[in-house]
């Protein structure tokens, strides 16, 4: 496990570098969380609760959402993609640790600096301007933290999947647009799945996606407690599972394509 | 002569871009589906409630129709100067201000992707199919306003895309503060603005004049009330607005460029 650690620590360190990068982001999130905010507050005029979520739940969701964007990356990488593209993957494959658990280990290090840089902002900002709701237990405030770090691996197991067609089409960015915007969608990152109609959220619920910033941040409002809660982060540990699991399934096949030149 | 190297260099990059078909199809599509996305939300929220701010549904597509469009002009033609921070970090601009064009055509030329086109797509087709649905009795300043919101709301978007775009010559690392008056800006617009808070309305009034981009005309065309303290002729203004915006973002620019240094050893 050193390894590992290690590459997560330093992942963590050279984030750190990037200051104005990260004031920018946080600010945008905040205002995104602002926007939606006042959105969700023009629905809500009409009616005090939707589905068993009231005002403050829903602005409370949105503030959350927009702290985790970055934490579990729903914009995608490219940077796996980019060493394939260039070549430099035969050195990642060279190395004495595993591949695949190389990139998880350096994508938990962003996440940690991202969940404290670019999650706490906006927060705060939502709770200035508006009334949110916040876990009043140590215990709500645990089952998040590991809700989020679930959601995490669920997120990263999708974005290598995408960015594995590199060894096939080289250019990335489609496929990884169009697989982020998707995901995005069903996450419940333009608008919370308890506004969705029944029937696409049914959808949405069964699919992978909702893990990724959808169940966090329900877990952060408090909704799911007691065997319901396990069951929500198994679903979670299930789907990391299954898609990092894929991931490796088609790394075994995309390695035997890989042509080193040189010698 | 800039626009016939223009168009020279837009072609060129086209092609290039045709290169990766898979992937530039790919992007095309994903461009679409981000609008159409958009779209769904609208519509999933009337599936919620039957109005937002007294918007019915057809009113706040139409919004989004506008805004979509506008938004999709600017992002295919202007949005490419976003990229300058990435050149000025890389040390890459100082190429620009040796040739014989302005940085500003060269970058929105040079990077010129067509793949974002995909991005009004949908609201255009959502325009052709809610003008005949809205419930407007049509005279010929509405009809003459369409068009004109179009093209005035291209004109800000872009001008907004330059201004916050110029941030980069001062702060390196700027490129997400502009999403936010950018692509923040492209999804307030689809809203009727009255839905902020006044502070936040003033500013996208009075400051980043978004506010123009659609809200003020639509409002005009489908006979809804404007917020209090605005006066009812800032459903016309557009177009001084946007000649505003131009010169300010050109002057911005331009004060960008004097001030850049480049980096290197």
């Amino acid at each position: 496990m050193r390894p590992y650690w290690e590459v997560a620590r330093r992942t963590f360190h050279k984030m750190t570098t990037y200051r104005g990068a990260t004031f920018a982001g946080a600010f945008t999130n905040t205002v995104f969380g602002l926007l939606s905010a006042y959105i969700l507050l023009a629905v809500y005029a009409q009616r005090p609760s939707i589905n068993g979520y009231d005002a403050v739940d829903a602005v409370t969701f949105t503030f959350v959402v927009q702290g985790l964007l970055m934490v579990v990356s729903v914009f995608g990488d490219t940077e796996i993609a980019d060493r394939i593209k260039s070549g430099d993957v035969v050195i990642d494959l060279y190395r004495p640790i595993d591949y695949q658990g190389y990139w998880l280990a350096e994508r938990y290090g962003k996440a940690a600096f991202y969940a404290i840089f670019r999650g706490i902002p906006p927060l705060i900002v939502g709770a200035l301007v508006f009334d949110l709701r916040f876990p009043t237990s140590v215990s709500t405030w645990l089952a998040f933290l590991l809700s989020t770090a679930l959601a995490v691996a669920v997120g990263f197991g999708w974005g290598f999947l995408l960015q594995l067609t590199a060894f096939w089409i080289l250019d990335v960015r489609g496929p990884n647009q169009l697989g982020w915007v998707i995901a995005q969608f069903l996450a419940g990152m333009f608008i919370p799945l308890f506004l969705f109609p029944a029937w696409l959220m049914a959808i949405a619920r069964a699919l992978p996606f909702a893990s990724i910033l959808q169940l966090p941040a329900e877990t952060f409002l408090g909704k799911h407690e007691g065997a319901d809660l396990v069951g929500v982060l198994a679903i979670q540990a299930v789907w990391a599972i299954v898609l990092i699991g894929a991931g490796r399934l088609v790394l075994a096949r995309a390695v035997r394509r890989v042509v080193v030149q040189g010698g | 002569m800039p626009l016939r190297i223009y168009g020279h260099l837009v072609a060129a990059k086209t092609r290039a871009d045709f290169q990766y078909r898979t992937s530039f199809f790919l992007y095309l599509a994903s461009q679409t589906l981000i609008s159409f996305a958009d779209m769904v939300v609208v519509l999933i929220l009337f599936t919620q409630v039957s109005s937002i701010a007294s918007w019915s549904r057809s009113q706040v597509l139409f919004l989004y129709a506008l805004s979509g469009i506008g938004f999709g002009l600017a992002d295919l033609f202007i949005s490419q100067v976003g990229l300058v921070s990435r050149h000025i970090k890389a040390g890459t601009f100082d190429q620009f201000l040796l040739r014989p064009l302005g940085a500003l055509w060269q970058l929105s030329a040079l990077e010129f992707a067509p793949r974002r086109a995909g991005r009004a797509v949908q609201p255009v087709i959502v325009l052709a199919v809610i003008l005949p649905a809205l419930d407007v009795q049509w005279t010929p300043v509405k009809v003459a306003l369409v068009p004109i919101t179009v093209v005035c709301g291209a004109v800000i978007f872009g001008a907004v895309w330059v201004t916050a775009s110029s941030l980069a010559f001062y702060l390196v690392n700027s490129q997400e503060l502009a999403n936010s008056f950018t692509y923040g800006g492209s999804f307030l617009t689809q809203y009727p603005i009255d839905i902020l808070g006044p502070w936040l309305r003033r500013f996208f009034t009075f400051a980043v004049p978004l506010a123009f981009v659609c809200y003020f005309p639509a409002a005009y065309i489908v006979d809804q009330p404007l917020p209090e303290s605005i006066p009812s002729w800032f459903s016309f203004a557009a177009p001084v607005i946007a000649l505003a915006s131009v010169v300010v973002a050109r002057a911005l620019w331009r004060l960008g460029i004097r001030h850049y240094r480049s980096t290197g050893s």
